[in-house]
């Protein structure tokens, strides 16, 4: 079994390299076509946008269209750094209690109001207004005073330090003067937005599709690409067969997908396909107020016991890694010098053995004082790669003796009945980060109040100590020490077993030109893109 | 006659209204709350912001406090605005009826033209193979599953054939094709999920017809006709068909309210925008103002198409307006 994973895990990869190489070549020698305006690129998604007020947006299709519509005072550029966006430059004064930015100075609406601090300032009060129904009201209420000396220095003063301060500024800004007299729960802005990106709102057929046009005085050029479709398609098979009549030109695939589905000379002819890290995790939680996970050397135990190469061979043909701790891979805050225990049975047994798991009754499952190890997992519905990493993870306990069962629950379902309850043993869960790596939300023992996200109940002094260092400390690289000390604190204790981080699988129409894989995707650069005028293919 | 509407009038309201109430406390028995997608396990979204949202869409009222603010709205026809996007929900409906009906109404077409043909021959030919293919047919219709043969037939004709598009209603570029070009582009697009939709009716609507048919055939009067020496299509269509098709009109009667309820499945894979995924999206979503805006339609037409068939009965066989209505 073991050797014929591996086996079949070679070929894809080694076909992956051919095929990239070879979309290199072909691309090289087509790419005489000068990069030429026009053309359409067609997106698929499973839903539609909710809404497109951008700081009620909170679902991935309507923060992918205010993505094109709208801009941040700042943005990640494609090494996951901080650069200015609508900002030109910024100052960090004070320790980090006072933000200044600098606007750019020939930025407009897409009506053709001039982009001033105006609009920041009526963005943050909107953030802050209790009755507008904004999530991200969180990093905003930290905020002591935001004043505007003119229009284009925007001053931040903070109550205190907060790292993440920064970060938060991607927030989209809104137009004050077509919004000051609405009430934004309610407006028709949400379905006609109007920003200073380099898309222009278009049209939204509800279910059907969203347009975009390109907006031609995009202050940072204008994009090569004239309109952006989005379109509406729920089925994950159907946007496979679109994608073979090339219907759709952007989308994402499955590891099988990838691997196994695209391999064909039509795929290679017509597609490029790009692989890079999520900026999430899966793991295995427990429940540490639970008298059986209590013992770290039980949690650890499971560690050993669980193969997690094994599970990304088997489950992602190896398009995901395996990770160690609660940061992303590639990111500053990851701690390299954790490693991850190695699979190993014999030292799992062992540390059962010392926190006194035995099997007394010899049959086949470890006891402790006539009760055998038993424990539920809680997968939620409709996620097919966490369940069938959790039918593996079976497979290891029963390996070590200790008898697991799965339950799947509806999402909702399951946060609602049992994780804010706290009612589980053991969940099998994610996490989608941010791209800064404050997690103080998710590791502080304070935040296990009923729908707090510490539901696990970890609790470690020096962590939470090191948790509040880390968001008041500016320079990265003391910042960088802070979570790596945090990732080894962490992962000895082993609240979660920390498991993979699957890869994003994007694939392209290869006739558009200009497409790179990067640290952040492939978005990054996407005014860019271009189509060479012989290949176009919708007006 | 008046008198009996009446009293069959007075007797739908408090079933309306019964309706309603239950679908309201069974919608809210489903855990999960409609800010979930919004907040839930985003660790940017702090505690209080989320206490906020719940506040904010009056979630921290009582059921029935909140079942009577509905009720209250909806007397006047006023179905709220839903939790998703705030839109008036009439609205977010009425956008996804005129592609569901148009679907339906096809389809429904397409079974009566087909369906009623096919039963009315098998029960002619009796035993003979068409009836046995027929029959074999029926029963395939009406246990394969839909999205498996949607997906076939894609592959087939789209990727395969290449003659139709796989989804969606209209092409990327639809707005600048002239008319004639527009409304051959959505037959176009229409064609494979009309064909579905009907082809698992067809089943039903042609046994129904057949063992009507066959019920009917034996009757003395039919024998009667071909002894008058009348042609054997013209006994068929015009003396029995007549009879036998009494029970399939009722049938189609009661499936009037389902031509505004679409198939979440069937929508989903050809990436319709219909009441069926309206709905399903809503349910997900906990999005109580549009799901009861739904129920609430649903209930009045299963009503209204019920009092229809009840005054169609009565027209046409006075012994049940004299029992009832005295």
């Amino acid at each position: 079994m073991n050797k014929n994973l591996t086996d079949r895990k070679k070929i894809p990869l080694i076909m992956a390299v051919f095929f990239l190489s070879s979309a290199f070549l072909f691309a090289a020698t087509q790419d005489a076509g000068e990069p030429s305006y026009g053309d359409a690129i067609v997106v698929s998604s499973i839903s539609d946008a909710r809404t497109l007020v951008p700081i009620l947006a909170s679902d991935t299709a309507s923060s992918d269209i205010c993505g094109m519509v709208f801009n941040g005072l700042v943005k990640y550029d494609k090494n996951v750094r901080i650069v200015g966006e609508l900002a030109e430059s910024w100052e960090i004064l004070e320790g980090g209690l006072v933000i200044i930015f600098h606007l750019k100075k020939n930025v407009k609406w897409h009506d053709g109001a001039p982009f001033t601090s105006k609009d920041v300032l009526f963005t943050y009060d909107k953030l802050i207004d209790p009755k507008v129904r904004t999530p991200y009201s969180g990093d905003f209420e930290r905020i002591k005073s935001l004043e505007t000396p003119d229009a284009h220095t925007v001053k931040v003063t903070y109550k205190e330090p907060f790292a993440p301060s920064l970060s938060s500024w991607g927030m989209w800004i809104m137009p004050e003067h077509l919004l000051k007299n609405e009430d934004l729960n309610k407006t028709s802005f949400g379905r006609n937005p109007v920003g200073t990106g380099p898309y222009k709102f278009k049209s939204w057929k509800t279910g059907e599709k969203i347009e975009l046009i390109s907006n031609r005085d995009y202050f940072d050029g204008r994009p090569y690409i004239d309109r952006y479709i989005f379109r509406i398609i729920p089925d994950d098979a159907t946007i496979f067969l679109e994608l073979q009549t090339q219907g759709v030109d952007l989308s994402t695939l499955s590891p099988l997908q990838y691997t196994r589905q695209t391999g064909n000379n039509f795929f290679r002819e017509h597609y490029n396909k790009f692989r890079y890290p999520s900026f999430g995790y899966t793991y295995l939680g427990y429940n540490l107020t639970d008298p059986k996970f209590r013992d770290v050397r039980v949690r650890q135990a499971i560690n050993y016991a669980i193969n997690k190469e094994e599970i990304v061979k088997a489950i992602f043909f190896g398009l995901a890694e395996v990770t160690t701790g609660p940061f992303m891979k590639d990111s500053w805050a990851y701690n390299r010098d954790v490693k991850g225990a190695p699979y190993d049975i014999a030292r799992a047994g062992e540390l059962l053995r010392g926190a006194g798991w035995l099997d007394t009754d010899g049959d086949g499952w470890i006891d402790k004082s006539g009760k055998p190890f038993e424990f539920t997992v809680l997968v939620n519905q409709g996620n097919g790669e966490r369940l069938r990493a959790a039918e593996m993870i079976q497979k290891y306990m029963e390996d070590i003796g200790i008898k697991m069962k799965i339950r799947i629950v509806e999402w909702s379902a399951m946060l609602n009945e049992f994780i804010d309850k706290r009612r589980f043993e053991a969940v099998l869960m994610g996490w989608f980060l941010s791209r800064d790596p404050d997690n103080y939300d998710i590791w502080h023992s304070s935040k296990t109040r009923q729908g707090e996200f510490n539901f696990a109940g970890y609790k470690n002094e020096e962590v939470d100590k090191l948790l509040l260092e880390g968001r008041r400390t500016f320079d990265e690289s003391k910042r960088a020490a802070i979570y790596h000390r945090i990732h080894e604190l962490i992962y000895a204790d082993q609240p979660y077993t920390f498991l993979y981080s699957s890869d994003i699988l994007p694939i392209v129409n290869s006739r558009f030109r200009n497409v790179e894989s990067s640290p952040i995707g492939i978005g990054y650069n996407f005014i860019k893109w271009y189509v060479p005028k012989s290949e176009q293919k919708y007006r | 006659m008046l008198t009996y509407l009446a009293k069959r009038l007075a007797g739908l309201v408090p079933v309306f209204f019964g309706i309603t109430l239950i679908s309201f406390f069974v919608i809210h028995l489903a855990p999960g709350k409609p800010t979930d997608i919004q907040t839930s396990l985003n660790p940017k979204v702090s505690y209080e912001a989320r206490a906020r949202l719940e506040k904010l869409y009056g979630l921290d009222k009582p059921v029935y406090i909140r079942y009577i603010d509905w009720l209250r709205r909806v007397v006047v026809f006023d179905f709220g605005r839903s939790y998703v996007d705030d839109r008036p929900v009439s609205e977010k409906i009425a956008e996804r009826i005129p592609i569901t009906l148009l679907i339906n109404i096809l389809s429904m077409v397409l079974i009566l033209f087909i369906g009623i043909p096919m039963g009315v021959l098998s029960a002619v030919r009796r035993g003979s193979f068409l009836d046995k293919s027929t029959t074999v047919i029926a029963f395939t219709g009406f246990s394969v599953p839909e999205f498996w043969l949607a997906l076939l037939l894609m592959s087939l004709f789209s990727i395969t054939l290449g003659w139709l598009p796989i989804s969606g209603i209209k092409s990327l570029d639809f707005e600048y094709y002239s008319l004639g070009a527009k409304i051959l582009d959505v037959a176009r697009h229409l064609i494979l999920p009309v064909a579905i939709a009907a082809f698992g009716s067809l089943a039903g609507i042609s046994r129904y017809m057949r063992s009507a048919m066959v019920g009917v055939i034996h009757q003395d009067y039919i024998r009667t006709a071909r002894a008058k020496g009348l042609k054997g299509s013209q006994v068929i269509y015009k003396h029995a068909l007549k009879n036998a098709i009494l029970p399939v009109i009722t049938i189609l009667g009661l499936s009037v309210p389902g031509l505004i309820g679409g198939s979440v499945i069937f929508e989903s894979i050809f990436a319709i925008p219909g009441m069926g995924r309206l709905f399903y999206e809503s349910v997900m979503a906990r999005d109580y103002p549009t799901i009861m805006g739904i129920l609430t339609i649903g209930a009045f037409l299963t009503l209204l198409g019920n009092l229809l068939a009840d005054i169609a009965y009565s027209y046409a066989d006075p012994r049940i307006r004299v029992t009832e209505g005295e």
